[in-house]
């Protein structure tokens, strides 16, 4: 056991030895918390029994942190970022259809490679295939909501759908969900793990909607809002909407020798 | 003015509910889609280690149990080494264990299991041991951000005494929210938990 401070390490040598850089620990940038929804937040009526009400141990990351696990292309099947196509019976989903892409980056700008991200979304009606979801629209027997994709080397991702509906539920009386997509994201350690939603450019619901205004930080709000881009969009097709998604920013890692990220 | 940094902000957290099941687990939403899926199983007939079930469930403020929860597990293998390249410790890889499971809560009960091995001791950056732990994070509707939190093992008293973590919790009665209870079940071993998410028995959940 060695509770030395280590030597000061030259920060652009990024080598283990003899001055391994202090960014390279392979820990995470401390997470912002401003910038996300805090846990108590009554307006969103949920997360009131359900908020942690002491507070968080602050936790330095170790090994179990840094770490994560790794997926492949074995773990997909070939249709799974194609919701057009992967769960179609006798014919084309219903709905407007549409391409979603973009970049999963960390903080300092670097796109996230051969991380997973996974989607899933309800039907144009606004209807969820799920056994619990009750709401009046219809199922789409040629829709079920859900893809994901794996990020190529420079983080990029893409995948068709159609544009979900908004829907109502039990908050408010009167409640209603803006349009969305759910996301789900890796990234290479355990501690970049995030589920976040993306909303579409100029929905009416975005500033009335409990969940989203739940998030205190008016431009972290506006990043979950995804602005049509017609120059990806495939005429007489599809529309597109761009998405980029931001983890946190790691110091050094080393892979197999090879400093990563530099 | 100085020199702006241009670091890019996190995105935002937003809550994975009510239907997380349709795009991660959706065999539990009632319908089948993916040729692979993921599953709250990480052991293969090759794995190396003890065989062990993690079962629990997380309880909300009022004592009842969250029925819609979904947990990810990340775990080192029986030698004490992640599945990961940045894991360059001694203990060997294990090319026949994942290291990570996602279970979701049953829709009546809210039980949550895994099937898995129970985890070696890491090393830590410092050189210190560790006990064996599982790493943890609960989404749900109405949690806005994940929750991150560890399992030790009843059966680890001496390891979990030393563990360097366990011992950053101050009030140390808070200590035994993160210890799962051994018990033997039809021949398997099951390790027990509860996460609290409020009250006297609030599980302590991490800043990572």
């Amino acid at each position: 056991m060695n509770a030395q401070a280590p030597a000061l390490r030259d920060p652009r040598l990024n080598r283990p030895e003899p001055f391994a850089s202090p960014l390279g620990d392979g820990g995470f940038f401390q997470r912002d918390r401003a910038m996300h929804p805090p846990a108590h937040a009554p307006g969103y009526k949920s997360s009131v029994l359900r908020s942690p009400r002491q507070a968080l141990l602050s936790l330095e990351n170790s090994v179990s942190e840094i770490t994560g696990p790794v997926f492949g292309h074995n773990d997909l099947g070939p249709l799974d970022n194609d919701l057009i196509r992967n769960y179609a019976k006798d014919g084309d989903p219903v709905g407007e259809r549409i391409i979603v892409h973009g970049r999963v980056l960390d903080e300092t700008g670097r796109g996230v490679p051969n991380t997973l991200v996974e989607f899933w979304q309800a039907n144009a009606g606004g209807r969820y295939r799920h056994k619990k979801d009750t709401y009046l629209a219809p199922i789409d027997p040629n829709f079920g909501g859900c893809g994901r994709a794996l990020t190529d080397d420079t983080g990029y991702y893409y995948f068709r759908t159609v544009k979900p509906g908004p829907y109502p539920w039990r908050n408010y009386v009167n409640s209603w969900r803006p349009a969305h997509i759910h996301f789900s994201v890796f990234g290479s350690g355990f501690a970049q793990r995030l589920i976040t939603q993306m909303y579409f450019e100029g929905d009416p619901l975005i500033p009335v909607c409990p969940i989203l205004t739940t998030i205190p930080d008016k431009d972290a709000l506006d990043r979950l809002v995804a602005p049509l881009d017609l120059n990806a969009s495939t005429p007489f097709d599809s529309l597109a909407y761009r998405f980029d998604i931001v983890l946190r920013g790691q110091r050094s890692t080393y892979f197999e020798n090879r400093t990563a990220g530099n | 003015m100085p020199q702006p940094l241009n670091y890019l902000k996190e995105t935002a957290s937003q809550t994975a509910g009510p239907y997380v099941h349709i795009g991660l687990i959706p065999a539990m939403a009632g319908f089948d889609i993916f040729e692979k899926n993921f599953s709250n199983v990480l052991v293969t007939p090759n794995t190396q280690g003890e065989r062990i079930v993690l079962e629990g469930k997380v309880l909300d403020g009022s004592g009842s149990p969250l029925r819609d929860v979904l947990l990810e597990i990340w775990q080192a293998n029986a030698a004490g080494r992640y599945n990961h390249p940045a894991d360059r410790s001694a203990g060997a890889p294990d090319q026949d264990f994942r290291g990570w499971g996602r279970g979701g809560s049953d829709f009546d009960s809210g039980l949550v299991t895994f099937e898995t091995i129970k985890p070696g001791a890491i090393i830590d950056k410092m050189g210190r041991k560790c006990a064996p732990h599982v790493n943890v994070w609960i989404v749900a509707r109405g949690i806005n951000i994940g929750l991150n939190t560890r399992l030790y093992f009843s059966d680890e008293e001496a390891a979990n005494a030393a563990d360097p973590v366990l011992n950053l919790i101050e009030q140390s009665a808070r200590r035994a929210t993160l210890i799962a209870k051994r018990t033997e079940r039809a021949g398997k071993v099951v390790y027990s938990f509860t996460i609290n998410l409020q009250g006297p028995e609030e599980t302590v959940f991490f800043d990572v």
